[in-house]
């Protein structure tokens, strides 16, 4: 979003959005620990997808394909709902300075 | 072809209803605004509309729904007076701040307490704040016309904010009058088929997210288009007038001019207080006295410029308030005259007169004593209290 | 039942992006539910966190129609619009079926908005009300309502030197919807999402007024791990604290678990209960551990005996 705002005269009529436009904000500087995603070990079974808060979990055609970490808030809800074992396909480490993406 | 009929005020506003014929209507009962939605739901059950009706269990709902309905780009109507339209208040801004031309029947009736049924404006003149036009009418031909004129003035892009049109309660909403009804057909072209709106809710393929958060950085900047959009409603109401008046005879505006042209001494006021007021003034001008009336039809917008100029040159003028702001400077219309006049270089002497509160009779008698006191108006105080015991 | 894989066809009903709190609950009420539904929704909410949160100017995370008038009015807002959807669907304006969604917390739900709620319910409008219960007024900073647990510490009934937090037990607002006979009423967790999509479902295949209140732990104004939020309301329904069960028609259909738990292994996890945990406490946690089985005795009660032993 540009830093200059609409006055008045412009804005659309009514306290209206068109919607879906928060995936324009990004929340995932919010994190200081995120998910990392071990593809070999998934099984596609969606629980992180469907427990996800933050609509963060990316699938296509049934199948988890990635994390969107310019929303994901790293709450760790997706690598605690992981069924995999032993080892999950999912988890958290540290997030690194800089690393999050803008 | 339009016949004349006898209709109470609620009757007027029913027919009204009737042929606007609504998508959708949530109300809820409260006298004396009851009947009008008593009337309306008979017409429903027999088939008479088209419209949804929402009964529903309170005010609140009421208005609540309406926004709702009409944020589907329906067409929308309630009605309700006094406590009523008080559990309404926290929606009202709303409905305006979201710019739904919801049109409201609403009977002006005083606000508890102690609780009373009759007829005062102080349940009206409080939602003054809230981005609503207001209409009030002086008799039931009055608010049949005006409810059909409301839609059209709502909903033009111009506008596009909620609107009310009062009665008075018991004093318009019970008495029959003899009025003069258009023909269904020609209500139905004059409003001009459905409410176009821009958006709606039912939209699932273009999904929009209505009624938003705004923080610091937005809620001026989405007030203020209400207060524009109320400022253009000035234009607008004129033009429907005049379409209205073209088509049905009747002609209307912001306010009403009675033989104020070369008065020197005038009230103000709004509403069926007019009415008696008008005898009043024909018997004194028959005695020679210069008196003259200004009746506020259109409240909000408050047509400040044209009433300033239409006092000018009234040496004395009495405003009647029939409500009050309890130790303010005097009643809400006397705030808003004395205001519209600060700057004017030729303005008459001011009174206000609060009365009529919780129906208190208002007599000719008493409409007399005011048009006495304004030959004095120099010795008078600022604002007193009209058939008030002491 | 739609599978996992075929939800995860449909359009996300939210986008990411939204201000909510990490691991908050109240979105995973929000996408379970609508993603159950195969047609399109309307969505209202009253306001609260996730109203607040998720609409942001000029920022909205709904990808679906989505109307916020006031705090006390879902119900009541939610009614017009369908009232509206109604009259062109009579017309033939519109002929696309669409299921109605309002959401409110558990303060627009249980106190300030249950005469709206109640009268859209006894209206029969075809909607479905989920009310995503946190079990406080979490918005505006953790204060009681009507739904909050007896011994919780809110802000406005702490736990102090002379007072164990929360008097009261909660009413039972679920019962109060049944009451309404109307078609369907469910009470649910985020922790189960089979459970609650298909819960979802049979709501969203049903003609009138439905109802659904789902427990969402609410790590701010229950205090622990953001990632602990669906476990958390597992334990809810594993030790009974919060019954999982639907009524059809008045007909119960209670979730058993597997063992019933003590009430403590709900409790002790959450910091709004760990005052209860100190010495002298006891008669409380114990007076908990009855109250929960008295009510669970109850409702248990309300079920008709089976056929044979299968559940």
């Amino acid at each position: 979003m540009s830093e200059v705002k609409p006055g008045w005269k412009t804005l659309p009529e009514g306290d209206i959005v068109k919607g879906g436009t928060a995936a324009e904000f990004k929340t995932g500087d919010w994190r200081s620990e995120r998910p990392v995603w071990f593809p070999e070990r998934c099984i596609h079974c969606m629980f992180c997808w469907i427990s996800c808060p933050d609509s963060s979990i990316v699938v296509k055609d049934g199948k988890m394909t990635g994390i969107d970490y310019d929303h994901c808030k790293g709450c760790g809800i997706c690598v605690k709902e992981c069924p995999v074992k032993p080892n999950k396909a999912l988890e958290m480490k540290p997030e690194r300075e800089g690393s999050c993406q803008r | 072809m339009s016949k004349v009929v006898a209709r109470t005020g609620n009757e007027a506003m029913a027919e009204a209803m009737r042929q606007i014929n609504p998508d959708v209507v949530a109300a809820y009962p409260i006298t004396p605004a009851t009947e009008i939605v008593m009337i309306f739901a008979k017409y429903v059950a027999d088939g008479l509309v088209d419209t949804n009706f929402v009964a529903v269990e309170s005010e609140h709902s009421a208005m609540s729904a309406c926004v709702g309905a009409s944020a589907t780009g329906a067409r929308v109507m309630t009605g309700t007076s006094s406590q009523g339209l008080c559990l309404m208040y926290e929606i009202l801004p709303i409905a305006a701040a979201l710019r739904l031309p919801i049109v409201m029947c609403d009977v002006n009736r005083a606000i508890s307490g102690p609780i009373n049924i009759h007829c005062d404006h102080s349940d009206t003149m409080a939602a003054r704040d809230f981005g609503w036009l207001q209409i009030f009418s002086e008799d039931s031909q009055e608010a049949y016309d005006s409810l059909i004129q409301a839609i059209r003035i709502a909903e033009d892009p111009r506008v596009h904010l909620p609107t009310m049109v009062t009665t008075d309660g018991f004093i318009i909403s019970h008495c029959l009058d003899r009025i003069e009804i258009v023909e269904d057909k020609e209500v139905k072209e004059f409003i001009g088929g459905d409410r176009k709106a821009a958006n709606s809710l039912l939209d699932v393929k273009k999904p929009v997210s209505v009624g938003l958060l705004d923080l610091q950085d937005y809620y001026f900047e989405h007030r203020l288009p209400v207060a524009e959009a109320m400022k253009n409603s000035k234009k607008v109401i004129l033009e429907v007038a005049e379409e209205f008046a073209k088509k049905f005879g009747r002609k209307y505006g912001l306010y009403e001019g009675y033989k104020l042209d070369d008065a020197e001494i005038a009230i103000v006021a709004l509403g069926s207080t007019c009415g008696t007021a008008k005898v009043v003034i024909d018997e004194l001008r028959a005695k020679g006295i210069k008196a003259g009336m200004l009746k506020i039809r259109v409240f909000r917008p408050f047509p400040a410029e044209e009433i300033a100029q239409a006092l000018a040159n009234v040496k004395a003028v009495a405003v009647l308030d029939r409500s009050d702001m309890w130790a303010g400077q005097g009643g809400q219309v006397f705030t808003e005259i004395r205001s519209a006049l600060f700057e004017a270089v030729k303005k008459p002497q001011l009174l206000n007169y609060i009365y009529g509160l919780g129906g208190r009779e208002i007599d000719q008698p008493m409409l007399r004593s005011v048009f006495t006191a304004l030959q004095s108006a120099e010795k008078q105080p600022l604002v007193q209290y009209l058939g008030v015991r002491e | 039942m739609a599978s996992l894989k075929e939800l995860a066809t449909r359009k996300d009903p939210l986008t990411g992006g939204h201000r909510m709190c990490p691991g908050c609950g109240a979105p995973i009420v929000v996408r379970q539910i609508l993603l159950a539904s195969k047609d399109p929704v309307v969505v209202v909410s009253a306001t609260g966190c996730l109203e607040v949160s998720t609409t942001i100017f000029p920022y909205s995370a709904w990808n679906v129609p989505f109307l916020h008038n006031a705090f006390e009015n879902a119900g009541a807002t939610m009614s017009g619009v369908e009232a509206a959807y109604q009259n062109f669907k009579k017309k033939g304006k519109i002929d696309q079926h669409i299921n109605f969604v309002a959401f409110g917390g558990d303060g627009g739900t249980y106190d300030i908005g249950l005469q709206s709620l109640s009268g859209a319910m006894e209206r029969g409008h075809d909607l479905t009300y989920v009310c995503y219960n946190n079990e406080a007024y979490m918005n505006t900073g953790v204060q009681r309502s009507g739904a909050t647990p007896r011994g919780a510490n809110t802000t406005t009934e702490p736990a102090g030197k002379v007072s164990q937090g929360k008097v009261q037990w909660r009413k039972d607002l679920t019962e109060i919807m049944v009451a309404h006979n109307i078609p369907y009423v469910a009470q649910g967790i985020i922790g189960n999402w089979s459970d609650l999509t298909r819960k979802a479902e049979k709501a969203f295949s049903i003609r009138g007024p439905k109802f659904m209140n789902i427990l969402q732990p609410c790590r701010l104004g229950w205090g622990y791990r953001p990632d602990a939020t669906l476990e958390l309301a597992r334990l809810a329904f594993e030790t009974c604290a919060w019954p999982v069960y639907e009524v059809e028609n008045g007909v119960y259909k209670i979730s058993k678990p597997k063992e019933k738990k003590p009430v403590i292994e709900y409790l002790k996890p959450q910091d709004r209960f760990r005052h209860l945990f100190k010495p002298g406490n006891e008669a409380l946690l114990a007076d908990i551990q009855a109250e929960v089985d008295r009510r669970w005795g109850q409702l248990l009660a309300k079920e008709a005996p089976r056929q044979g032993s299968g559940q």
